[in-house]
């Protein structure tokens, strides 16, 4: 047998470990390679049985996707100018033409400003919040923080109604600035929690440090307490955006129009015609898991710097 | 620079008493120590004085100015923290610079003195690279460097060599001591070893428990101590007790502890009843002459000296004798102490009796 170190795992416990993390990865990753490489299929292959797994990749998905659609007659059809554009001509393939576009580039887009608007306004009150709560004398400290937690503990659902009212009442129903406010009430507890645990961990020497030096407590917050709180910052605002981004029941009973999300849409798109067009909410699925990726990929660096970095020994 | 007066300084934090109405003053250019076991209310002195707390009660003179209830922004003082708080996300010149940057200083100017503190402080190879790869003493010094720019009215350092190993400890207090001694700053400077007090202070005050037990020079404390917490605390061994029932009057010269006499100096006050006579390792020597007996309970090598423990029918006395002297431990001996240099205590109340020896020293806060 050959001597190891006690604490370096050996070769055999690290190739178990590697299997095991491929493995579930692979799991993990299966649904959402079906979703996008069924985004690429034409109609007839994404509902072939044995699954296609070799396709030729089309984008008719996301053309149906972004586009309403009308079949002419034939001769009507025939009379018409060639396609000059490559939407054009996908749909002109199928025998359909274009005529306008579909509503989910609005939705998308409510999506995105509701969702990174309530994470901005989450990060930014609960960063506030958790470094009071972590440096400063409030009265009731405990009791305020299980307080602002068990505003999670309801169900969504359960408080739907009465905050349907309420917004009724404030004008506030299927408007951006109603389903912002309402994700950061939600959101904001979790990021009050999860920021004081990360602000706790931040020596207080750095900001008096900063005092002494000619700071104000805000300066000293801002310049000293927040970069190293970066890291914490990053993991609550990929929380915060993934809750938002993804939330379905508010939506649905909130919105309808104007500030409706991409979540409630993207199920109309299944019962749109006869048929269900399958690479069109392919697509619609491929293209609303991008921003949440992006995101976090972006702040991935943040994510992995230790919060010890510093120059203070433990 | 400023001589720094603090008077009747308190401090509550809810129902706990961390300072009792301490007084004292720290002369311009003095390096002065707080020294005290941990608890002692000695840290929180020094952050009221720093504007990082804010006193119950009480005064703090900065230069002349009270600066009790004002911003730490606003004292003008600079301080060293145990754990260096250096900016983490700065390198070591923006670190350097801070302080300066703050003030709105014009950039030829802070470069200016951030080369001087450089060049002091030898840290030029440094200067580009972040603080968090750095070795304990040059942490250190980055953290003194961002002290000295501000050229500040005062430095308060707690515990600065606290977080650096022994061998580097020592090296770094010379170090600082050196500093202080060329630039002339007024320094105070919180510790809880009193070996480092001794070694590097002008000037020591010795707390407990929230009270000042002594305020003086590193040596009037040694020879002199103002209450037997202050013999416990300072000197390594500490001061041996002798604790006996006894009486010595206004004037009185002896004191009987069993059967036999010891001369001690002159006292200015009478007392009687429970007694501590309290004296140093190296003023006690073995006699076998000697009427106070004991016995070897053992002996501990040093080097030169070697420290000989030896009971007593009143406690337990420690000898330092050269470590030539060949001691046998369960040996009966006789004890003789040096006149000139004991201390005699009012056993109940732990404070010093004021002798002709020790009445010129005793400064209590």
């Amino acid at each position: 047998m050959s001597a190891h170190s006690v604490t370096e795992p050996s070769p055999a416990s690290k190739w178990i470990a590697g299997i095991l993390v491929g493995l579930y990865a692979v799991i993990t990753l299966i649904p959402l390679i079906w979703i996008i490489s069924t985004s690429f299929k034409s109609g007839p292959d994404s509902i072939s049985y044995p699954p296609k797994v070799v396709f030729e990749p089309t984008l008719e998905g996301y053309v149906n996707l972004f586009t309403t659609q009308s079949r002419p007659s034939a001769e009507d059809l025939a009379k018409l100018p060639a396609p000059t554009t490559w939407y054009d001509k996908i749909t002109r393939e199928r025998g359909m033409i274009i005529s306008g576009p579909s509503r989910f580039g609005q939705r998308f887009l409510n999506s995105v400003i509701i969702g990174f608007g309530s994470t901005f306004l989450s990060i930014f009150l609960g960063t506030l919040a958790a470094f009071a709560f972590s440096r400063f004398k409030v009265p009731l400290k405990d009791d305020l923080l299980f307080f602002i937690l068990s505003t999670r503990m309801m169900p969504p659902i359960a408080v739907a109604i009465p905050i349907y009212l309420m917004f009724r009442q404030l004008g506030l129903s299927d408007t951006h600035l109603g389903m912002i406010l309402l994700y950061t009430a939600v959101n904001l507890s979790l990021s009050v929690w999860l920021l004081k645990g990360f602000i706790d961990e931040i020596p207080r020497e750095y900001e008096e440090a900063a005092l002494i030096d000619g700071y104000t407590r805000f300066q000293a917050f801002y310049k000293v307490v927040l970069p190293q709180a970066a890291t914490g910052i990053a993991s609550t605002a990929i929380f915060c955006l993934i809750f938002a981004w993804n939330e379905y029941a508010f939506a649905v009973l909130l919105t309808s129009g104007n500030a409706q999300t991409a979540p409630p849409f993207i199920p109309t798109i299944l019962s749109v015609g006869g048929g269900i067009d399958w690479p069109a909410v392919a697509a619609a699925a491929t293209l609303f898991l991008l921003p949440v990726i992006i995101f976090t990929v972006l702040l991935r660096k943040h994510l992995l710097r230790g919060i010890t970095f510093g120059a203070v020994r433990k | 620079m400023a001589q720094i007066r603090v008077e009747n300084l308190r401090k509550d934090f809810g129902a706990f008493n961390a300072v009792k109405s301490s007084s004292f003053t720290v002369e311009d250019g003095e390096f002065f120590m707080l020294l005290g076991p941990s608890g002692c209310g000695k840290t929180t002195t020094l952050r009221m004085m720093a504007g990082l707390e804010l006193p119950t009660s009480g005064e703090i003179y900065i230069g002349g100015e009270e600066v009790g209830m004002k911003r730490a922004s606003e004292r003008d003082i600079a301080f060293v923290f145990q754990m260096f708080a250096l900016y983490p996300h700065m390198n070591v010149r923006k670190n350097i610079s801070y302080p300066l940057v703050s003030q709105g200083i014009a950039r030829s100017e802070v470069d200016r003195r951030v080369a001087e503190v450089v060049r002091i402080l030898q840290i030029e190879s440094i200067l580009d690279k972040p603080v968090g790869g750095l070795s304990g003493g040059d942490r250190q010094r980055v953290a003194l460097g961002r002290a000295i720019v501000r050229q500040p009215k005062a430095f308060f350092m707690d515990e600065p060599l606290g977080a650096l190993d022994a061998e580097f400890r020592e090296h770094m207090a010379e170090e600082l001591r050196a500093l202080h001694d060329r630039m002339g700053a007024t320094t105070v400077y919180v510790t809880h070893d009193q070996l480092e007090a001794m070694q590097m202070g002008d000037k020591i005050v010795v707390m407990n428990h929230g009270v000042i037990e002594q305020f003086g020079k590193p040596q009037q404390i040694y020879d002199w101590p103002a209450t037997k917490f202050v013999a416990k605390f300072i000197g390594s061994p500490p001061m041996s007790f002798l604790e006996f029932e006894g009486a010595i009057d206004d004037g009185g010269n002896a004191v009987t502890i069993g059967v036999s006499r010891i001369e001690v100096p002159k006292s200015r006050e009478g007392r009687k009843g429970a007694l501590t006579l309290g004296v140093r390792p190296e003023h006690v020597h073995l006699s076998d002459e000697a009427g106070l007996r004991g016995r070897v309970a053992a002996v501990e090598y040093l080097g030169t000296t070697q420290i000989v423990t030896i009971e007593t029918a009143h406690g337990e006395i420690k000898a330092r004798t050269a470590s030539s002297d060949a001691i046998r431990t369960d040996v009966p001996v006789g004890l003789e102490f040096d006149r000139r240099s004991l201390t005699l205590f009012d056993a109940n109340s732990g404070i010093a009796l004021v002798s002709e020896a020790n009445e010129g020293v005793l400064t209590r806060g």
